[in-house]
C-alpha cells in the first residue's frame, strides 16, 4: 500500500508541475507574442496633414541616437507643445516610434503608420473611434449613398492639443426692420 | 312697363351690371401679360400643375426655363426635375453637443440654393440658447456676434425645415402649390404658388421664407445647377424653404446635402432612414435624440442629438 501512495504522490508532483509549466509557457507566449494583427478594414483619407517639409522624420533622425529620456525637447520642435492632452502622463515616444521615426506606435508595441493614426487615437477614446467608423463622430463628405470621405482625427484636431480653436462667427441675420 | 321696354330695345342704357362687367374685363385684360411679352411669359401663365404634367410637358417646360435663366444669369444652367429616389425616406441628423454655432451652414445654403443675397433670405437659423434654460426658444437669441463662438455658457441649435411626416403647412395652401414627395422632402411649385403665405403662418419651425422683392441674386453668385421643385431662381412673390438640397441628394451619386459638406465640426449627419445602416439610423438607435416641439405631431425627419 504504501508503495502505491508514493507513486501517487509522484504522480501527482509530477502533474502539478507540468500544469505550473505549460501555464508559465503559455503565459510567457501570451506576454511576448505581439497581439495578432486586426483584421480592420483600412479607411480612405486623404494624407496626413504634415507642416511643410517635415517627412520623413528619418530625414533628420536617420544620423541621430535616439534618447528615450524624458524632458523637455529645446533644440527642435519646440514649437509641438502637448496641451490639453494628459501633457503630465505622456510625452513624444509614447506615440511616436523610437526605432521607426516614420512610424508611429500603439500600446501593443505595433508599428503604423501615419495613415493609420485613427488607431493610434482609438486606443484611448474608443467611443470616439467607434462613432467615427459609423460616420456619427466626425466630418463627412462626399456621398451619402455611396463612397464617403474620411479623415483622419488629425485633419481636425491638432494630435498635440487637440481642443477646437475658437472660431469666428459668420454675420448675423438681417433684423427684419432693417431689411429695405 | 312693356311700352317702355320696347320704346328703348335700340338705345343703349349703362346699368350697373353693365358698368361692372365691362370694369372687369377691362381690369382683367391689363393683368394680362403685354402683347409683346414673350412666348415664355405666355406660357408660364397658362402653365398646369407640375405633378400634372406629361413628361413631354415637364421638358418643354425645363427647357424653357432653363433658356431664360441662362439669358438671365449669362451662363448655362440646368434645370432638373430628378424624381424622388425608390426606397429612400431622407433623415437629418444635428449633434447639438458638437455645433459651435459659426453660421457657416447658413452660408453655405445660401450659396448652394441661390437664395437672395438682398434682400437676404436665409434658409437656416442659428439659435443660441442659454445651457442653464436648456431647450427654451422663448430665450432664444439669433442676432448674436461675438468675436469668437462658443461661448461659455452657450450652445447652439440651428433650426431649418424638418421635413415633416405630417406638414402642417402643405394643409393650408388653398391652391397646393406645395406637397410632400415620396423621398419625405416638402417642396413648392413656384410657378403655382399665388404668395398668400398661409403655410408661412402654419409652420411652427419659422422655416419657410417669402419673397418680397425680386430676389438679389448676383449672376456671378448664381448656382447653375438646379431642380425644378428646389433651387431654381425664384420670383418674386413666392414662398421657399429647404429642400435638404435636392439638386445633390437626388443624383445617383447621392452628395451630401451643402451644409452637411461646409459643417467645420462634424455636427451634420444625412440619409436614408429606410437603410438599417446608414448613418441616421445609427444615429437615432445609439444616441440621446429629440425632435422639435414633438407635442405639435409635426413627426419632423429633423433629429437633433448629443453624441456625448
Amino acid at each position: 500500500m504504501v508503495h502505491g501512495r508514493t507513486i501517487f504522490i509522484w504522480c501527482m508532483v509530477f502533474v502539478s508541475l507540468s500544469v505550473v509549466v505549460t501555464a508559465e509557457a503559455g503565459r510567457r507566449e501570451f506576454w511576448n507574442t505581439p497581439p495578432k494583427l486586426e483584421s480592420e478594414e483600412s479607411y480612405k483619407v486623404p494624407p496626413p496633414p504634415f507642416t511643410e517639409g517635415i517627412f520623413p522624420c528619418s530625414e533628420c533622425h536617420k544620423e541621430m541616437r535616439p534618447n528615450p529620456q524624458r524632458r523637455v525637447l529645446k533644440d527642435e520642435h519646440t514649437n509641438i507643445q502637448l496641451k490639453n492632452h494628459a501633457e503630465n502622463e505622456r510625452w513624444c515616444l509614447d506615440c511616436h516610434d523610437m526605432k521607426n521615426r516614420d512610424k508611429l506606435r500603439l500600446v501593443s508595441g505595433e508599428q503604423i503608420d501615419f495613415t493609420e493614426s485613427y488607431r493610434l487615437c482609438g486606443q484611448c477614446h474608443g467611443d470616439k473611434y467607434r462613432d467615427w467608423k459609423a460616420g456619427i463622430h466626425g466630418k463627412r463628405t462626399g456621398q451619402w449613398n455611396g463612397k464617403r470621405q474620411y479623415l483622419l482625427c488629425a485633419h481636425c484636431h491638432n494630435p498635440h492639443n487637440p481642443r477646437f480653436k475658437e472660431l469666428q462667427p459668420k454675420p448675423p441675420p438681417m433684423r427684419p426692420e432693417n431689411i429695405r | 312697363m312693356s311700352d317702355m321696354d320696347e320704346h328703348d330695345e335700340h338705345v343703349f342704357r349703362l346699368t350697373r351690371r353693365k358698368a361692372l362687367k365691362g370694369l372687369a374685363l377691362g381690369i382683367g385684360t391689363m393683368a394680362l401679360p403685354a402683347k409683346e411679352a414673350s412666348a415664355s411669359v405666355w406660357e408660364s401663365f397658362f402653365q398646369k400643375h407640375f405633378r400634372e404634367l406629361g413628361s413631354a410637358e415637364r421638358q418643354k417646360i425645363l427647357a424653357r426655363l432653363e433658356k431664360e435663366y441662362s439669358a438671365r444669369y449669362k451662363k448655362s444652367v440646368r434645370v432638373k426635375d430628378t424624381p424622388a429616389p425608390e426606397g429612400v425616406l431622407f433623415g437629418y441628423g444635428l449633434d447639438l453637443s458638437r455645433c459651435v454655432g459659426c453660421r457657416r451652414c447658413v452660408y453655405g445654403c445660401v450659396t448652394e440654393n441661390n437664395q437672395s443675397r438682398d434682400p437676404q433670405v436665409h434658409w437656416i437659423k442659428v439659435l443660441r440658447l442659454s445651457k442653464e434654460r436648456g431647450v427654451d426658444l422663448e430665450h432664444s437669441e439669433q442676432y448674436y456676434n461675438p468675436a469668437t463662438v462658443p461661448q461659455d455658457g452657450y450652445f447652439y441649435m440651428p433650426v431649418q425645415c424638418q421635413q415633416c411626416e405630417n406638414p402642417p403647412c402643405t394643409k393650408v395652401c388653398p391652391v397646393q402649390a406645395t406637397w410632400k414627395e415620396k423621398d419625405g422632402i416638402v417642396v413648392v411649385d413656384y410657378n403655382w404658388c399665388i404668395g398668400c403665405r398661409y403655410c408661412m403662418a402654419a409652420c411652427p419651425y419659422g422655416a419657410r421664407h417669402f419673397n418680397w422683392k425680386t430676389p438679389g441674386l448676383p449672376a456671378g453668385d448664381m448656382n447653375p445647377e438646379t431642380h425644378y421643385l428646389g433651387n431654381r431662381p425664384r420670383p418674386v412673390g413666392v414662398v421657399e424653404k429647404c429642400t435638404f438640397c435636392m439638386q445633390r441628394t437626388r443624383e445617383p451619386d447621392g452628395k451630401y446635402p451643402a451644409c452637411v459638406e461646409v459643417c467645420p465640426v462634424g455636427a451634420r449627419k444625412f440619409g436614408n432612414l429606410l437603410d438599417p445602416t446608414s448613418e441616421i439610423r445609427n444615429v437615432i438607435e445609439n444616441k440621446r435624440v429629440f425632435i422639435l416641439k414633438e407635442d405639435l405631431n409635426t413627426q419632423p425627419k429633423f433629429y437633433y442629438f448629443y453624441s456625448v
